[in-house]
């Protein structure tokens, strides 16, 4: 099966140049690169600046704990598209306890508002800078990130933690 | 010695008199989260007619409302605002918890989602079903009625105040600390600092 890629040779030889420290792959028609994490927030500002990914489509969290073959516990990702041509970037920076905490791009683009208070939310990755650090989804009252895996699906009692009614005294 | 009647005069309990009328004449509030508000909608229109059982007012205002079918599954974000909709309908009043999520749970049995309503509120009928079909609506609010005309409602109690205590525990709640081992060693991390700062 063939994929139309989201990306040129151009472009990626571009990247490469302009970014000797972060790995570039494609897989399956979509340009993918690790970035180290002491050069996230410079790298992501000048993909936007110089690149044109003006859009920021997502940002999301994977939890690699007992992932087969997996160094890093965290990998986050950030999905980039540049309106002008139509082109796609992965970018995703891979984090490990206890240095959970990444530079917000709110500065860059508006949309990582939301974005990061749920990955926050889900996954505890601070994101230094953010101007309303709060849960998104959650309770604020919620202790725990549920969607790391060392998570219990059925929580820790968080659900059943409220007052009771009976008949006789409602 | 047997008291002869006048015509047109019929004798009966004042309770059965009350349960009669107000069988006959429910107010559901609809709390529909899910699918199954689907098939409620469904039931109160033409097709199904729930007016045919003298409940087809549906109010979205729990003052105004004796009955609260709870259609869909409820997450704990959303458990305080149905308690709190449940204590602001007037006595005497009612409540269906329709379909399996509302009832058990259904398939949601995560961290998020509460595993039945009845853990948290009076309950009078449950309706299996995802989502039931509009028929099992009906047959449960015939059977709702037929409790209420057993059981009856004019003890009283809605003009006694029972809930106030109930209404200050679900509206200023004191929850239960849970016992939540720390799971950020970010956070951790943190209180060591300051435990090292505390101690010079």
């Amino acid at each position: 099966m063939s994929f139309r890629p989201t990306f040129t040779e151009q472009t990626q030889q571009q990247l490469q140049q302009a970014f000797p420290e972060c790995s570039l792959s494609t897989f399956r028609g979509d340009l993918r690169m690790v970035v180290p994490r002491e050069q996230m927030y410079e790298v992501l500002r000048r993909l936007k600046d110089q690149f044109g990914y003006d859009m920021l489509v997502d940002i999301t969290c994977v939890d690699y704990l007992y992932y087969r073959e997996a160094k890093d516990r965290f990998g986050l990702v950030y999905l980039l598209a540049n309106t002008q041509n139509n082109e796609r970037l992965t970018v995703r920076v891979y984090l490990n306890e206890p240095e959970l905490e990444v530079p917000s791009v709110y500065g860059l683009w508006k949309a990582a508002d939301w974005l990061e208070r749920e990955v926050w939310d889900m996954f505890g990755i601070r994101f230094r800078g953010h101007p309303d650090h709060r849960r998104i989804l959650l309770p604020e009252e919620f202790t725990a990130h549920p969607l790391r895996k060392d998570y219990p699906l059925q929580g820790r009692g968080e659900r059943h933690n409220f007052p009771v009614l009976r008949r006789p005294e409602s | 010695m047997a008291i002869e009647l006048p015509e047109n005069v019929v004798l009966s309990r004042l309770d059965a008199l009350a349960n009669w009328c107000r069988k006959n004449s429910l107010w559901p509030m609809p709390f529909a989260t899910a699918c199954c508000g689907i098939e409620l909608m469904a039931t109160a229109a033409s097709r199904y007619d729930l007016a045919r059982f003298g409940a087809e007012v549906f109010r979205f205002s729990p003052r105004q409302a004796d009955l609260m079918i709870v259609a869909g599954r409820v997450v704990m974000k959303m458990l305080p605002v149905l308690q709190r909709i449940w204590l602001q309908m007037p006595e005497p009043k009612w409540c269906i918890s329709m379909g399996a999520c509302a009832s058990t749970g259904g398939v949601f049995d995560t961290y998020a989602v509460v595993q039945g309503i009845d853990r948290f509120l009076p309950v009078d009928i449950y309706i299996p079903g995802c989502p039931p079909r509009p028929e099992q609506l009906i047959q449960a609010v015939l059977d709702l009625q037929e409790k209420i005309q057993a059981e009856g409602t004019l003890s009283g109690r809605e003009f006694q105040r029972p809930w106030e205590e109930a209404r200050r525990r679900v509206f200023q709640p004191q929850l239960v600390q849970l016992q939540v081992p720390p799971l950020e060693p970010s956070q951790g991390s943190e209180t060591a600092n300051s435990q090292e700062a505390q101690t010079p």
